[in-house]
């Protein structure tokens, strides 16, 4: 008899109790992410559609549609000779296929291809890979995750799994979830990447801010993707 | 307005001056845009109660009548104008979307004009709350 | 960047029936009142109107101020009995100008 009470428990606490920044946001930024047609992101994605077939070398040259590319962005953070998240990807294929320079990061196109490219992978579950390497990066990402930074002192996992659906001075705190970018956050007037979001939190506190894709980053990132992972994306997505 | 609702409206504006100097301002541009001051009238102004980000408010504004042209104001923001727009003879439906930006929480305003001089407002309180953390 | 602006119609309009445009332009709409790295005044840099016109005439104008959002957007409803062509147009600081058109065909 035990034994089935705490199978029913066990199977009751399993019940996903994870939700989207997008459920937690008013009906009118709701509305914003879901209405395509006055997605501040418009602009990037049409950018994006355009950059997709520019060039000798254009992606289209490889990819075909960009349709073609559904499901590739529930896939990352990714490992191939080193961490790889889906803007990375991006400027491996202009440096290596494309023979074109790196774009700086947050680089106006890179976003606009990043938002196209994951935008074809909207209503899919996050899947992020596994294998040795990452499993070992998502453990360092889980214990970033879970360690004090900063001068104020406070970890990821202080906000975004304690107080969660609290609020932050007047902002309601999210569960942190990965599964809507890159996003155009309101507060900065523009699309950006999760290692902005990343980055901007961790000033927040007044911890060192990582450099652009460094491994601390890469590593919160293999982290945060299996702690979302089986969310649907729906990228690009809105947030305040 | 009552005695005791005057008396008390002036102390509080006597505290804020710079509340004043906006309102006055606010005034001003709606005056140079409808010709004069409006009468209280009914305008539907869509927008959140509760505002998460002032960068980009998205509006609606809809008049329940022709009108030539239709603007929203704002006494709170460093300046009092956000759009006015303008409707050509043939329009179908007498209002517009934007999106905008909200400096604080206060009461913006919906204004109308219509081709036969009369112009009116309504306006909407709306809460913003501000960023918790500063940005890089 | 060649994106500039993008505009949503619906896909199928008809002849004297209201349809709703969306438009919108890539501009910062800089207030003027936003500091830069260096601790000095970003300056102000605004689309100041927009007009758009079904051949020729004027049938929707905007006046914008700083308030106005970035990427600034705008919807309003039109009607036309006859095809043509839709043109948009936004001018602002700095000389800026762009301007976008659309064909106007009836479902």
């Amino acid at each position: 008899m035990r034994a089935w009470l705490l199978l029913v428990v066990a199977l009751v606490a399993h019940a996903d109790e994870r939700r989207s920044g997008r459920d937690t946001m008013s009906p009118a930024l709701r509305t914003l992410q879901a209405d395509d047609a006055q997605h501040p992101a418009q602009l990037a994605l049409a950018l994006g559609r355009e950059l997709w077939r520019e060039g000798a070398r254009s992606c289209a040259s490889c990819h075909g549609e960009p349709e073609k590319l559904r499901g590739a962005a529930t896939r990352y953070p990714a490992w191939d000779h080193g961490l790889v998240d889906l803007p990375g990807r991006i400027q491996r294929c202009r440096v290596r296929h494309q023979g074109q320079l790196a774009w700086p990061p947050e680089a106006e196109p890179l976003l606009a291809l990043t938002a196209l490219v994951a935008q074809q992978s909207r209503g899919l579950p996050l899947t992020p890979p596994r294998g040795p390497e990452l499993d070992a990066a998502a453990k360092r990402g889980r214990s970033l995750y879970m360690t004090r930074t900063g001068a104020l002192n406070l970890s990821c996992a202080q906000c975004h799994d304690e107080r969660a659906s609290l609020r932050l001075g007047g902002s309601l705190i999210p569960q942190g979830h990965v599964d809507d970018y890159p996003v155009y956050r309101l507060e900065w007037q523009a699309l950006g990447s999760l290692q902005r979001r990343l980055r901007g939190c961790l000033n927040g506190v007044r911890a060192r801010v990582p450099e652009w894709d460094s491994a601390e980053l890469l590593e919160l990132e293999t982290y945060l993707a299996r702690r979302s992972a089986g969310m649907a994306m729906q990228p690009p997505g809105v947030r305040p | 307005m009552k005695r005791r609702e005057f008396a008390v409206a002036v102390a509080a504006f006597a505290l804020l001056p710079e509340a004043r100097a906006t309102d006055d301002a606010m005034r001003a541009a709606i005056r140079a845009w409808a010709g004069r001051d409006p009468e209280a009238g009914t305008l539907k102004i869509e927008i959140a109660e509760l505002v998460e980000n002032g960068n980009a408010v998205p509006v609606r504004v809809v008049a329940n009548e022709p009108v030539t042209g239709l603007a929203l104001f704002t006494p709170q923001n460093p300046e009092p104008g956000v759009v006015q727009v303008a409707f050509g003879p043939d329009s179908p439906r007498p209002e517009f979307s934007t999106r905008m930006r909200l400096a604080r929480s206060q009461r913006i305003f919906a204004v109308a004009r219509a081709a036969d001089g009369r112009c009116w407002q309504a306006g909407v309180d709306v809460i913003v709350t501000l960023a918790a953390c500063v940005e890089p | 960047m060649a994106t500039r602006a993008v505009i949503t119609l619906p896909a199928a309009i008809k002849a004297g029936e209201p349809f709703e445009v969306r438009a919108t332009v890539a501009h910062a709409m800089e207030t003027g009142y936003r500091t830069g790295d260096d601790g000095a005044r970003l300056p102000r840099d605004l689309v100041r109107r927009f007009e758009c016109r079904l051949d020729g005439e004027l049938v929707f104008s905007a006046d914008l101020f700083a308030a106005v959002s970035a990427n600034p957007y705008l919807a309003f409803w039109l009607r036309a009995s006859k095809p043509g062509e839709i043109s948009f147009t936004w001018r602002g600081d700095k000389g800026f100008e762009h301007r976008e058109t659309r064909p106007l065909n009836f479902a």
